[in-house]
């Protein structure tokens, strides 16, 4: 049995490419779910989902309201809302004010992870144009998660990763190639 | 368990035995970040201080209600909802001679006037009453004000349009350095009133039911029962329209309603197939 049951992704500007090399390169048979949230501009996430779907190793949804979070499969936050997982793991939305600048904000998603999972928890911090996820990571550090970073000389946009690194830190800084085959010995 | 889970239920407590506000079937997550939100607001550095000011401060309350609310709203937001209630429930509703429209968890407002817009261009205006409800009584001034930020104007002047809206945006409010105010008359077939979900009961006969966006912040036993709440107040055949992402398959009281448009959560109360349980 592998030590983490879940893992959360949050990027923004560039976020879509970075996903698009990710997702594939996952092993097909990891249990864990992957929450994904990504700010993308467009009034609805189908198309994101949609994207992801063509070539990711796990089956690709929008997170639903009250759903159990199933395993083996990525959820991702649907626009407008902020994804929350509540303790029972089912997931949550809200519309309260933007965080960080965003709705979904990805230090939402990873507070309320590292509330659920605890130290059973990885968080990836990818590629963005702004510092949404960096209290969240060190949320999930703090709970004794394992944190990842995207290495900033790595990703399309540093702001994020940087920000990560500056105030959460990580317990791994990666080039977005290396961070899937991270995350299979992880959590396999 | 960890010291701050204890501190919210004994703050959930305390609001319920000190004030009779009822938290506890609230979705936990998302309470659990506005109560630490209030504890910011206030300076208390620790919800036990919190929760001390709930406990002995008169009027205290009234600001913690206004945190725990978050009335963050827009106009005409989701425009294809307010095109479908333009072109598919409107056209129903101007079958009756009365129509009664309860919006619940109204906010500023916000949904309440573009609901009168699109009744006003339906040209059933004259005939409607829309009963405006929310349990902020901040919230609910601000709505009978019908003074918005100009710089939310332009987005909801596209929302408008996207809603299918006939004229400008423009003709419904007058400018004012940086504020808006909506045109006084869309509100003149509106009673906006205190009115708790989880603890007052059905007050009128709707017809339409708009609940866009509070139920989410409810567990599911309290969303089941509000839904049963929603299903006793609307006459047969009445309508119930959600926020676009809002699930009701875990709740038993859906079976009340069938679907009129499923995507855009938009249900009708009785008719033949009743909605499956998912469980
Ligand atoms: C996010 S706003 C929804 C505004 C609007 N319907 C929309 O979707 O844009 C949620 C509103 O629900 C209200 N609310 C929350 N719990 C309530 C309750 N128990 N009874 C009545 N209103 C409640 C809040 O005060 C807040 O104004």
């Amino acid at each position: 049995m592998s030590g983490y049951d879940a893992i959360v992704v949050g990027c923004s500007a560039g976020g879509l490419a970075a996903l698009q090399r990710m997702l594939p390169a996952l092993d097909a048979t990891l249990r864990t779910p992957v929450i994904v949230c990504c700010h993308t501009g467009s009034a609805d996430v189908s198309l994101l989902v949609e994207l992801l779907r063509r070539t990711s190793a796990l089956p690709v949804v929008e997170a639903r309201e009250r759903a159990p979070i199933a395993g083996a499969t990525v959820h991702v936050a649907p626009t407008g809302y902020h994804l929350l997982v509540e303790d029972d793991l089912h997931f949550s939305l809200s519309v309260d004010g933007k965080v960080a600048y965003s709705r979904p904000s990805i230090d939402v998603l990873f507070e309320t992870a590292a509330d659920a999972w605890r130290e059973r928890l990885v968080a990836v911090l990818l590629t963005g144009a702004n510092s949404d996820g960096a209290n969240g990571l060190a949320a999930v550090r703090r709970a004794g998660g394992h944190a990842i970073v995207q290495d900033p000389d790595d990703a399309e946009s540093d702001v994020m990763p940087r920000a990560g690194l500056d105030v959460a830190g990580a317990d791994a800084c990666l080039p977005l190639d290396a961070i899937a085959p991270h995350l299979n010995r992880l959590c396999l | 368990m960890d010291v701050e889970d204890i501190e919210i239920q004994l703050f959930v407590r305390a609001m319920q035995l000190r004030h009779g506000h009822d938290f506890s079937e609230y979705a936990p997550a998302s309470l659990k970040r506005r109560v630490q939100q209030l504890v910011r607001t206030h300076d208390t550095g620790t919800i036990s201080e919190l929760n001390r000011r709930v406990l002995h401060e008169d009027g205290f309350v009234g600001s913690v209600i206004e945190g725990l609310s978050v009335p963050v709203s827009e106009m005409f937001r989701d425009p294809q909802v307010f095109r479908a209630l333009r072109e598919k429930v409107l056209p129903v509703l101007a079958s009756y001679p009365q129509i009664n429209i309860w919006q619940a968890g109204c906010a500023q407002g916000q949904e309440v006037y573009s609901l009168a817009i699109l009744l006003e261009e339906a040209g059933l205006y004259d005939r409607s009453r829309i009963y405006a409800t929310d349990f902020n009584d901040a919230a609910l001034a601000a709505a009978s004000d019908g003074i918005y930020a100009a710089r939310d104007a332009r987005d909801w002047s596209r929302n408008y349009l996207d809603a299918g809206g006939t004229v400008s945006f423009s003709d419904y409010y007058s400018a004012r350095y940086d504020f808006i105010k909506l045109d006084k008359r869309l509100r003149r077939n509106v009673t906006f009133f205190n009115h708790n979900l989880v603890t007052d009961v059905v007050f009128c006969e709707a017809h339409l039911i708009l609940c866009r966006n509070v139920l989410i912040y409810f567990n599911n036993a309290l969303q089941d029962r509000t839904l049963g709440l929603f299903r006793d107040s609307l006459v047969r055949g009445g309508f119930l329209c959600l926020g676009t992402r809002e699930n009701i398959d875990f709740s038993p009281a859906a079976g009340g309603f069938t679907d009129v448009d499923n995507a855009l959560r938009i249900y009708q109360a009785g008719g033949t197939g009743a909605r499956p349980l998912t469980r």
